[in-house]
């Protein structure tokens, strides 16, 4: 099994129409992903990529059944496509928009609270590249051809640095069991923390792979929770070592700005709890190969 | 997105928190001038620069007549401040507020920011003010009261009144410190905020509770709802080349080393500049040219990177994954036939259709350093850039 996505959940778009949406619309249906619909106000009757358009996110779960969202929504309304995805039953929310603003999600997330923790969706994202369980489904703006099947969970920020692990374990010959991108933004839906409980109990993955970057405590809060709850093997790598305090490192979230936030404390606190950690990125394959049986 | 303090005490006061009477003036004669419209014995004339720690950078001064405040502008005007937070470089001044002094009994700390740990607005202040938020915290972490805000209702009164009483403030100043801490928590929240300190927040000796220093920042993916704070940005305290990025739709930080790099991704971006410390050199920016790596926007890239006078090898690292390797590598070269690059070029393409990549890269007649992965080409970026020195062919280290 993987984690949030297989070959049979029933996916929507919200934002279909769109010129990028439409674009990794297709590549998703390429990749075997069972997308049903997709959502935009107004546009109800038209189809893309052959799936048909609806206004509501609860029309489209009424007439599709679908479990899962990817929102592509320009980020003046993204937050406002979430809850509503979030409020219609959706119980997998993908969101790849960048530059929503923190406050937005900060409502966001108060927004999801009004459901019981078993009925609440799960947001991953904003500022993501997307959730890809190879040889099932891709959720998302990765290129799947870089993720073979296999056996490693990978959660991170970053898109490309994320690609750049996948391949360096393709390369390797090892595959992925899921690939979670949490987004690069200082108030996101999910954290590593979130995501380690997943694959803990995801009998696919056997290897945790944890990229992380400076800013924000959630690298140190996954660490809490490695040492008291995972007893699979973590690999980390944490980008930035070399970037300066008080300055954003291009996502909205890096940025030092507190103790415990800078790559080489993180290092420490994740080393410290049995992480394997990768010295450098072009390593982090070789790494993950190191602690596999 | 910063703005300067005077900005910020503007701001605050519409939202109810008292400041001192000040005005802004741009020359030494238009400063004492406003001393004069303020009245008064004694003001202080403060630089407006996007940096905290200015009073032990000399620039705040107490002055008591028109030739203390004239000279004390003087000093300031066209001059740049080096802080703590300023960096090596400074930041110029061109604007000076002068306040009306306030006779102080307390400072107090108070910042509210956004806590991604709880992911809600925090507030956070401290009895200790004028120290900073950091040393307060190593020295006297005991002295901080830390409240969250539910984002569904706001600050409640019995909140503030929590603080107030934890800071010690006097019973019959706790509504005006009430309306002060709840005057903050609105600013910051209809406007937008991510960061609002009043450092210090003081006690007069006639009881009135002041914002004598002011920060805020703003959320730059929430400018879009709020023109009037944009139009509070002040060019002169940015970085040139990173508003000239920024204005370009490029993701721009300078740093100290020589060794430019261009990279597609944030995260990525960072690990480059690692691995060149790592191969034994300094990282000269931070730049990450986004998903698609166009052959326009390496071309403008190249541009930006070398315009930084310090860059004497640059290392272009693109994962290509919606994209194709082939079509990155033709804009590399459309690059590097339109720029005019004079220090040696790395290049590591990863993703799709990586051989046609590496194929044209190599039959294009440009001198290219290819690499295969990350570590090859940060060694062989460093490994250029410091044959070049000894060699002395490279021109721009002189």
């Amino acid at each position: 099994m993987s984690i949030f996505i297989d070959s049979d959940t029933p996916v929507i778009v919200q934002g279909i129409t769109g010129k990028m949406a439409r674009f990794h619309t297709k590549d998703m249906i390429e990749y075997g992903t069972n997308v049903v619909g997709g959502v935009v106000p107004g546009k109800s009757g038209e189809t893309v990529e052959g799936v048909p358009v609806f206004n509501t996110v609860k029309d489209a779960v009424k007439e599709t059944g679908a479990e899962a969202s990817l929102v592509f929504v320009p980020p003046p309304f993204a937050a406002d496509s979430i809850m509503e995805a979030a409020d219609a039953g959706i119980k997998y929310c993908v969101c790849i928009t960048d530059g929503i603003p923190a406050q937005d999600m900060i409502r966001v997330k108060r927004y999801m609270r009004r459901y019981a923790k078993d009925k609440r969706m799960v947001l991953t994202g904003p500022n993501c590249a997307g959730t890809i369980s190879p040889g099932k489904a891709l959720l998302g703006i990765m290129p799947g051809h870089i993720y073979l099947e296999g056996n490693v969970g990978i959660v991170g920020r970053s898109g490309t640095l994320g690609y750049e692990a996948a391949a360096q374990l393709k390369e390797l010959g090892l595959g992925v069991s899921t690939s979670v991108g949490i987004g690069g933004d200082p108030i996101n839906g999910s954290s590593f923390k979130d995501i380690l409980e997943r694959f803990e109990k995801d009998d696919q993955t056997e290897v945790i792979a944890m990229i992380g970057e400076i800013g924000g405590p959630q690298e140190a809060e996954a660490a809490e929770y490695i040492r008291d709850h995972v007893t699979k093997p973590v690999v980390a790598y944490v980008a930035g070592l070399t970037a300066p305090k008080g300055r954003t490192m291009g996502h909205a979230g890096a940025i030092i700005s507190a103790f415990g936030e800078s790559a080489s404390e993180k290092v420490e606190i994740l080393s410290a709890v049995g992480v394997t950690v990768a010295e450098n990125p072009a390593v982090i394959g070789s790494t993950i190969a190191s602690v596999m049986r | 997105m910063d703005i300067h303090e005077y900005q910020a005490k503007d701001i605050l006061s519409k939202f109810g928190v008292d400041i001192a009477p000040g005005a802004l003036a741009y020359s030494p004669e238009q400063a004492t001038y406003r001393a004069r419209e303020l009245g008064g014995e004694k003001w202080v004339v403060k630089a407006q620069v996007h940096a905290g720690g200015r009073g032990k950078a000399g620039g705040v001064k107490l002055c008591s007549n028109e030739r203390e405040i004239q000279e004390a502008c003087e000093n300031m005007f066209g001059r740049t401040l080096v802080t703590h937070q300023t960096g090596p470089q400074g930041k110029g001044i061109y604007r000076v507020y002068v306040e009306a002094a306030v006779p102080i009994a307390r400072e107090i700390y108070l910042g509210l920011v956004l806590d991604r740990s709880t992911q809600r607005v925090m507030i956070v202040a401290s009895g200790e003010g004028g120290m900073e938020i950091e040393d307060i915290s190593m020295e006297k972490p005991e002295s901080i009261v830390r409240s969250t805000v539910e984002p569904a209702v706001g600050l409640q009164d019995f909140q503030a009144r929590e603080i107030a009483f934890a800071l010690g403030i006097d019973d019959s100043m706790v509504p005006q410190m009430v309306r002060t801490l709840k005057g903050c928590y609105r600013a910051f929240r209809d406007l937008d905020a991510t960061m609002v300190e009043v450092n210090p927040l003081v006690i007069t000796h006639d009881n009135r509770i002041i914002a004598l220093d002011a920060k805020m920042t703003f959320d730059d993916n929430a400018l879009f709802r709020h023109p009037q704070i944009s139009e509070l940005r002040d060019k002169s305290q940015e970085d040139p080349r990173e508003s000239r990025a920024a204005d370009r739709g490029l993701s721009y930080v300078g740093l100290e080393g020589n060794i430019g790099c261009i990279v597609n991704g944030a995260g990525l971006a960072m690990a480059t500049m690692d691995t060149i410390k790592l191969a034994g050199g300094e990282p000269a920016n931070f730049l990450d040219i986004g998903g698609g790596a166009t052959p326009e926007r390496v071309a403008k890239a190249f541009r930006l990177v070398l315009s930084d006078d310090n860059v004497q090898a640059i290392l272009v690292n693109i994962f290509a994954g919606i994209n194709r390797c082939d079509w990155v590598a033709e804009g590399v070269v459309a690059a590097l036939k339109e720029v005019q690059v004079d220090v040696p070029v790395i290049v590591r393409l990863a993703g799709t259709n990586v051989e046609a990549g590496q194929r044209i890269l190599a039959q294009s007649g440009l001198p290219i350093i290819r690499a295969n992965t990350l570590m090859e080409a940060a060694e062989r970026a460093v490994g250029a850039w410091k044959n070049d020195l000894k060699l002395g062919v490279n021109v721009r280290a002189v």
